[in-house]
């Protein structure tokens, strides 16, 4: 089996981005964090530091939580991609996002998308097991306004540990 | 940045046979150094990408006393492995320190072992001085600040750190690493596998252009030995560590029968403290033992004004880990 190349430096790909199917036909270069705010216009997935330090650009990847700023658009095709976008369920918030407003698990906002998409990948990882476990878990998200008390106090809500 | 062009490689072979044959292809697996030293911090500029994620290199097999796993497995599926959490526990240990959830989902375990140093001075391409970059230029870290920096193996030419967690404990249980290149496969125990700056620090493997590591073999740890992996650092969780260690200890009746022990944060190459082993093979585990070992792990260091706290950092590393994988201390 040969390679598969791509002579001109764009290339054509398919991402099913919350539930749809999206084709492109992008730069080699175009990162997964561009793609989707650039191109598709699903400007909730936010650009903070670009450089896989921060984790404002979390967006799950056949499920997984990743950074999107660190993937190319051309790694994802044909695979699945969530954004913050497509948590919502006929006009009713995820549980993840109901519990973060119930909490005032934010202060600006901006890392808030990428907080939301760790925690619900977090929840599926089954690592909200004690507040010490959700902060581990959830420290490759970083809040500059320091909202992190609020934000465990949702996660911890939004796996049904609220009473403890 | 330079644009590049992009390939999806077909199968193992014809990847090799492509980046053998072009000196500006590079492998692209996870990309979380890759795509970061590229994209954004222009420091590494391939010309053309050759995407292996797609090849049969994925997954976690046991033969024996050995844990086989392919390059393309990521940190996540390895550190959920029941058989590393069972046998070789120190290393679910260290893949957990490492990076963060979103990171340890995306970054292979091959790619960790070729992970490019966190040294400021070589990401950053304002800064010329860098012999890893560009040989015989110099290196700022030995006048700048330096924090983050190596006290073993390093030189003049260069004191940046190998940033893996995972490669430590590796090096002390002798993992293997299996090689396919052009000229036919081979492998190489990872302890032989770095090599030292001396005056080449942009040399920093044994790899050939267009090799591709296709499997790290791990021995797994005799029944009844203890393990533990001990990160030291500026933050709680997702940053480089200052100082690490690996220990693993099998203690009958008080007696150290074997230890391994390597270290992390401290050397140019993920550090196996051999001197150390020798003075904890055959001795009695306690505290005198461990202060032994930790004298000789770091003999002879190689220090500037900011790394010098780091050789008293790493024996104290040294003697906890040890105290507690010996349960000394819990």
């Amino acid at each position: 089996m040969g390679n598969t190349h791509f002579a001109d430096p764009d290339i054509d790909l398919t991402l099913r981005v919350n539930g749809c199917e999206r084709r492109l036909h992008l730069d080699s270069c175009r990162t997964l964090l561009d793609a989707l705010r650039e191109d598709l216009g699903l400007t909730g997935t936010k650009k903070g530091c670009d450089q896989g330090a921060c984790g404002a650009c979390t967006v799950l990847l056949d499920g997984k939580r990743v950074l999107s700023c660190l993937v190319l658009a051309a790694q994802c095709d044909g695979r699945d991609v969530t954004t913050i976008e497509g948590l919502a369920r006929d006009g009713q918030l995820h549980p993840v996002q109901e519990a973060f407003i119930r909490n005032d698990g934010f202060q600006c906002g901006y890392c808030t998308p990428g907080q939301i998409m760790s925690a619900v990948a977090l929840l599926e990882e089954g690592r909200a097991g004690s507040d010490e476990e959700i902060r581990e878990f959830m420290s490759g998200n970083l809040c500059r306004c320091g909202a992190y008390p609020n934000i465990v106090a949702a996660i911890r809500e939004a796996a049904g540990r609220e009473g403890e | 940045m330079r644009p590049f062009e992009y390939v999806r490689a077909g199968d193992a072979a014809a990847a090799v046979a492509l980046v053998s044959a072009d000196p500006q292809a590079q492998y692209l697996a996870g990309g979380t150094t890759q795509i970061d030293l590229m994209l954004k911090d222009g420091v590494i500029a391939p010309e053309r990408l050759v995407d292996i994620a797609g090849l049969p290199l994925r997954g976690v097999s046991r033969r024996g006393d050995t844990l086989c796993v392919g390059t393309l497995t990521t940190m996540a599926v390895l550190a959920a492995d029941p058989v590393v959490a069972g046998r070789i526990p120190f290393v679910r240990e260290a893949l957990l320190a490492g990076a963060s959830p979103q990171l340890r989902n995306m970054a292979t375990i091959g790619g960790n072992l070729l992970q490019r140093t966190r040294c400021r001075y070589f990401r950053d391409a304002d800064v010329t001085a860098c012999n890893k970059r560009t040989p015989g230029s110099g290196c700022a870290a030995m006048r700048g600040p330096a924090r983050m920096h190596a006290i073993l193996g390093a030189s003049a030419h260069c004191i940046a750190v190998h940033p893996s967690d995972l490669c430590v404990p590796l090096v002390a249980l002798d993992a293997v690493v299996d090689i396919e290149g052009a000229g036919g496969s081979r492998s190489v125990p990872l302890t032989q596998f770095y090599v030292l700056p001396g005056d080449r620090p942009d040399i920093e493997n044994v790899l050939e252009h267009g090799d591709l590591i296709t499997r790290v073999r791990i021995p797994l740890l005799p029944a009844g030995t203890r393990s533990g992996y001990l990160k030291v650092r500026d933050r709680a969780s997702y940053e480089f560590a200052l100082t690490s260690a690996a220990a693993a200890l099998l203690i009958e009746d008080g007696t150290i029968v074997q230890a391994r022990l390597a270290l992390g944060g401290v050397g140019t190459v993920p550090w196996r403290a051999r001197e150390a082993e020798e003075i904890l093979n055959g001795a009695p585990a306690n505290d005198q033992t461990f202060h032994a070992a930790a004298g000789a792990a770091i003999r002879d260091p190689f220090t500037v004004p900011g790394t010098a706290f780091k050789v008293e950092l790493a024996q104290r590393t040294i003697i906890r880990i040890l105290q507690t994988v010996s349960g000394a201390r819990s």
